[in-house]
């Protein structure tokens, strides 16, 4: 994680290729010994490094053909994913179903394609969700610091001390299960660790000399968050964001698990997989009912953090060097 | 630092209170009462039962009462068993929670740590990868089919361990890793980073050129920074073991706080709930507090607000 | 907890945690009690207790323990389940049926306090009194005056008919002929209790520390999500023929961790609570899987005062488009039987009502004719179950039955226990899951039920015909007419007005080997004895074979006792 500041050097950096940034409507004239900060040319850099990377590329690829598979499960399977065939129960692999059957006799592949919607809706919305407060909130805390940083603080430490399972238990139970209230839960409460991960890196960027620096020449506060302090905490976000699809991924397991998250006859990787753990016993294994939704899960999440270690690298200059 | 310290405990305070009064309200409406059953109740004998327990009186006075209560140290009976207080349902499974609980994080420290060190002092060759394709797949495999698994493999196979219950030493094993696992991967995944950050640093390009042993440059100088990620994931790891135990109590039979945890919200035993929501955020409260005082410790950088 | 040291090394902070985990390791795992003493027997009590106090237990567990460390005026055989003299040695009936006069045994509380008629009074009283809230106190309506009295209309307990004519002498008045009486008697709420105990500790009577009992065994110690341990009691009546000394009775309910128990030794006897669904199949060819008949039925209840269900003929189109046979052999598994009827088949005396069993051109004709021809139109309606693996596969399978049939997609709701009562109780859903185990032998425990004024109806059926019906059966004294009027009562639910549809009969499933011990018998009330469990020389204890070729199970024939 990028936690620490760039340094401010006043050498030229080793990659003397970067041309200098355009740098359209700023003012502040002491830029060019601060961070360049997240401009064209830095994106556009780190693209290219991000391509480099055979993981992240992998990784990238491997996710784009998960999320493909499961839009197009209609046209990849010949069943519906309510389709019971009590004839075919507990079928391991064969050419006609080839994850097996279930204890229904519906085709595997075919629910862990459907299923794979769900979890990727609800890996990428709650995570969004959390992004977006949970940064915003961080940040500003962070920066601030003082009596606002406390009072935010101490907001987020009032939900985080509010047991997680205990809210989404009652707001399941009093709402009803829309799979919306599900999204917005998990994301509810992944932002909170966000925010304080943000924040924690905020308080010790905010020390450093080149913020003293540009507050003393009067940068505006929003200007100075976005502009300059945020890019520097894009590593960590985006890799806590990595982080934070499959935490939630596994959250919505763990719901389902407790018969509370999706229900039937929908379904999820988290669902498929806890009906299929329950079929794990000493004499019987339906091995095929958690395998398959496993290695969904599994490939999923490997690939996602694959490209975030990918994008970690490529936004970290530091290790440009190397 | 004192003041600080003593200002926050001073804070907890309302903090807390916000906290108990929003569960207690909001248990209260959601459907179904602590007296509900399969058999039914003549609704004259249930108004009995709720007057016994003053749940007909208006929220606010419930929970002046229940305020009243915690200041004796009593937390009220439980709902659900009967004759049994929430002191004592917590003091019979708060230890087991605690150590199951202590264990698994034990094990994630004393795995992630160095595995997630010796990724980033490798970066990118074959120990790197090794350190890290291991650590997703903690990360990826959900513990209720880690549980299972390491059961069917370390107790049928092999039968190294007993496949659950609780009151011996070797019944304490798998459960700890099927809970600490996850725990380990991030951590070995924080550590790394942390570390991989921190190595390229001039303080670190110092002490090598003052002639340090690499030992003591990584040992003691870098590892002090790069576990601040760490430390900050310290809490809600904390937070979600306690939370995560309710699945593996399951799984292994294991009277923890985890299930009275989660079953008293289900069977609505409001006070057996709010124990528990105390002590869950109590000691969340508590860590985040220690996280903070770490973090300012670890980083001289850092001034506590 | 000041962690700073001078060289701010990484080893000594976890140094310190590793302390202060070892710290807490030894607390808590020393903090468990458990005795240093082996049991004997270990059994599946199931999901935790809420309570022991025979006059608020409610639940198959709580019964499980009370049944054996309290004995009551007569118990349930093993076997057949009649009832046998338990703490009345023997009774008289009057010719009219309504007099009941026990005459006790000389015995003691494992204090060594006599048992007396007054206990049984005085328990009774207990039970029917409102505040003590009891769920089961219409177990002791057949007597005279105890339902006012439990209502609250009779205050002078006088007028209860009970009484103890000495202190051996129990005499019970009941207000109309009860043929089951004596079944009722076997029941956990009619066990005695102590009452100086009861009156010296009020609720925290049922400790360990305090409680006193009068069965084959005593409560030693019970730690919550664990275990209850039971004591042989020295001072029962009949202690020289109990054969078990410790027995450990082991709570938890997940279905899979209580099933790896069993497999792994840990377990001597267990019950459907360690069956996970999926191996049925394979459990059924092994000789420690016991199968017997349960009285108990699965079924689904209609609010029939929410359209489209309160037509009848949609209630019974819903019923004939449905085929259970594909649950109990594909979902199931277990042996268990689809449901012809409410009251399980195989009473001595009665014959069910009989459903016709699925037609699926007689369920469009008539939900055409109700106005939803092939389904259309057909409004939003949802099935209401509560969490579990096996409701939700049930459901999932007739939901599909009732698609292909009808044409009407019935919306499946899975909902949290707590939820599931409240909306069931409130008559709040259009179809809900329920199921009833009968309380005692005799089909009236599953018909009395659907009156207007029983709590347990919830389905909004309030015929004053029915009530009468089974009110006229309750004071008919000839057997013969009786059984008569229930079996129209049970049509009349059935057939008449389809206000629940059956679904399955479940089947009582114990894992127990019996080379290991006798005395466990599967009985239609699922009750285990332990009094009566003698531990032969076997291999309990140890990891059971988990082999599955049906050679190696034919191998194992149960060996002669005492040749290990």
């Amino acid at each position: 994680m990028s936690g620490k500041p760039r340094e401010t050097r006043l050498e030229p950096r080793g990659d003397t290729r970067r041309e200098p940034l355009a740098r359209l409507g700023r003012e502040d004239p002491l830029d060019h010994t601060l961070e360049p900060e997240a401009g064209v040319g830095f994106w556009r850099d780190a693209f290219r490094r991000l391509l480099k990377s055979r993981m992240a590329v992998t990784g990238a690829v491997l996710l784009i053909v998960v999320v493909l598979a499961t839009l197009l499960a209609p046209v990849l399977t010949p069943y519906g994913f309510e389709e019971q065939d009590l004839a075919r129960q507990l079928e391991p692999p064969s050419l006609q179903h080839p994850f097996g059957t279930d204890l229904a006799g519906r085709d595997l592949l075919t629910r862990t394609l459907y299923g794979g919607r769900l979890s990727l809706a609800v890996g990428l919305v709650a995570t969004l969700v959390s992004l977006v407060i949970g940064v915003t909130w961080g940040a500003v805390a962070g920066y601030k610091g003082g009596a606002t940083d406390n009072v935010m603080m101490r907001f987020v430490d009032m939900l985080y001390s509010l047991p997680f399972m205990f809210f989404v238990i009652l707001l399941v139970a009093y709402f009803g299960r829309h799979l919306i209230l599900l999204f917005l839960a998990l994301g509810a409460v992944q932002w909170l660790t966000m925010s304080r991960i943000v924040r924690g890196q905020m308080i010790q960027l905010r020390g450093q000399e080149f913020v003293v620096a540009v507050v003393a020449l009067g940068a505006q506060h929003r200007r100075i968050i976005f502009r300059h302090l945020i890019p520097n905490l894009l590593g960590p976000i985006i890799v806590y964001a990595t982080l934070t699809v499959p935490a939630v991924m596994l959250e919505e397991a763990f719901l389902s698990f407790l018969g509370l998250g999706v229900q039937p006859p929908n379904s999820s990787w988290g669902l498929l997989a806890a009906d299929g753990a329950s079929s794990i016993t000493a004499i019987h294994t339906a091995w095929w009912l958690i395998l398959f939704p496993g290695l969904a899960l599994a490939v999923t999440l490997f690939s996602l953090n694959f490209l975030g270690d990918g994008l970690r690298d490529a936004l970290d200059p530091k290790l440009r060097n190397r | 630092m004192i003041t600080f310290l003593v200002r926050r405990l001073l804070s907890t305070i309302p903090l807390l209170l916000v906290i108990l009064f929003a569960s207690f309200v909001f248990m209260r409406s959601a459907p179904g009462g602590p007296f509900d059953a399969e058999r039914a109740l003549p609704p004259q004998i249930e108004a009995n039962l709720e007057a016994k327990y003053h749940l007909d009186e208006p929220v606010e006075k419930q929970f002046l009462r229940y305020l009243d209560g915690l200041l004796h140290g009593d937390l009220g009976p439980s709902l659900k068993y009967q004759a049994r207080s929430v002191n004592e349902i917590i003091g019979q499974a708060l230890p087991v929670s605690l150590v199951l609980g202590a264990t698994a994080l034990a094990f994630a420290l004393l795995v992630g740590i160095p595995a997630g060190v010796v990724g980033a002092l490798h970066h990118n060759r074959t120990e790197d990868y090794l350190t890290m394709s291991v650590s997703l797949l903690g990360i990826c495999v959900p513990n209720f089919v880690l549980g299972p698994i390491l059961i069917i493999v370390f107790s049928f196979a092999v039968g190294w361990f007993p496949a659950g219950g609780w009151g011996s030493w070797n019944q304490l094993i798998l459960p700890a890793l099927t809970l600490g696992a996850i725990r380990a991967a991030y951590i070995a995944r924080l550590s790394r980073a942390g570390m991989l950050e921190v190595i390229h640093q001039d303080f670190i390009r110092t002490a090598r050129a003052k002639g340090l042993r690499e030992r003591i440059v990584i040992g003691k100088h870098a590892l002090r920074v790069a576990i601040l990620p760490v430390i900050t994931y310290l809490g809600p790891a904390t937070a979600s073991v306690l939370v995560g135990s309710v699945v593996v109590e399951r799984i292994f039979s294991i009277p923890g706080l985890g299930s009275f945890f989660v079953n008293s919200a289900l069977n609505r035993d409001y006070t057996m709930a709010m124990g528990t929501v105390l002590l869950y955020s109590g000691l969340l409260i508590f860590l985040n507090l220690m996280v903070d005082v770490l973090y300012a410790v670890l980083d001289p950088r850092v001034e506590l607000a | 907890m000041k962690v700073v040291s001078r060289r701010g090394h990484n080893p000594r902070r976890i140094h310190v945690l590793a302390f202060a985990a070892l710290m807490t390791l030894l607390s808590g795992l020393g903090g468990c009690g458990g005795g240093s003493q082996a049991p004997d027997f270990v059994f599946l009590v199931g999901a935790e207790p809420e309570t022991i106090d025979p006059a608020t237990v409610s639940g198959q567990p709580g019964g499980r323990v009370d049944r054996n460390i309290f004995e009551g005026l007569a118990f349930n055989d093993p076997t057949d389940l009649h009832a046998t003299p338990g703490m009345a040695r023997s009774w008289d009936v009057s010719a009219d049926g309504l007099v009941y006069t026990f005459h006790l045994r000389d015995a003691v509380w494992s204090d060594g306090t006599p048992v007396t008629a007054a206990d049984f009074v005085y328990a009774w009283k207990r039970v029917l009194e409102p505040a003590t809230a009891s769920k089961y106190a219409n177990m002791l309506y057949p007597i005279a005056g105890a339902e006012a009295y439990n209502r609250g209309d009779l205050t002078d307990p006088a007028g209860l008919g009970f009484r103890a004519e000495d202190d051996h002498t129990l005499v019970v008045t009941l207000h109309s002929p009860c043929p089951y009486f004596l079944q009722l008697c076997c029941f956990y709420t009619l066990l005695p209790v102590p009452r100086h105990v009861v009156e010296a500790y009020g609720d925290a009577w049922i400790k360990p520390e305090h409680i006193v009992s009068n069965g084959p065994f005593v409560l030693k110690e019970w730690i919550l999500s664990r275990h209850v341990l039971l004591a042989k009691n020295p001072r029962y009546w009949d202690a020289e023929h109990v054969a078990l000394n410790l027995v450990e009775g082991l709570t938890g309910d997940n279905i899979n961790a209580n099933f790896n128990l069993y497999m792994s030794g840990v377990l001597d006897w267990a019950d459907a609570s360690a069956v996970p669904l999926f191996v049925v199949p394979e459990l059924r060819e092994r000789p420690d899987f016991h199968v017997a008949p349960y009285f108990n039925t699965y079924f689904y209840r209609f609010n029939v005062t929410r359209p489209p269900f309160d037509d009848v003929r949609v209630r019974k189109a819903f019923y004939l488009a449905m085929d259970p046979s594909d649950i109990t052999e594909y979902v199931l598994r277990g042996g268990q039987v689809p449901a012809h009827s409410l009251v399980p088949p195989g009473l001595p005396g009665y014959h069910e009502a009989h459903l016709p069993g699925r037609n699926v051109e007689e369920a469009r004709r008539l939900l055409a004719e109700a106005g939803y021809p092939g389904g259309k139109g057909f409004p939003h309606v949802e099935l209401f179950f509560n969490t579990s693996e096996s409701h939700k596969q049930i459901a999932e399978v007739i939901q599909q039955q009732w698609k292909n049939a009808l044409g009407v997609q019935v919306e499946l709701v899975n909902q949290e226990w707590k939820v599931f009562l409240a909306t069931t109780e409130a008559v709040d859903y259009w179809i809900s899951r329920g199921s009833w185990i009968g309380d005692y032998l005799d089909p009236n425990t599953f018909l009395d039920m659907w009156q207007s004024t029983n709590g347990n109806n919830r389905t909004g059926f309030a015929d004053p015909g029915y009530d009468a019906l089974v009110d006229r059966a309750a004071r008919t004294l000839d057997p013969a007419k009786r059984m008569d009027l229930l079996h129209q009562a049970e049509d009349w639910v059935l057939n008449k007005e389809m206000i629940i549809l059956p679904v399955y009969t479940y089947v009582v499933q114990n894992l127990y080997d019996e080379r290991d011990f006798t005395g466990l018998t599967p009985n239609l009330l699922n009750l285990i004895n332990l009094k009566s469990v003698v531990p032969l020389r076997g291999h309990r204890g140890r990891p059971r074979n988990t082999d599955l070729r049906p050679e190696a199970a034919a191998a194992r024939t149960p060996a002669a006792p005492g040749s290990g």
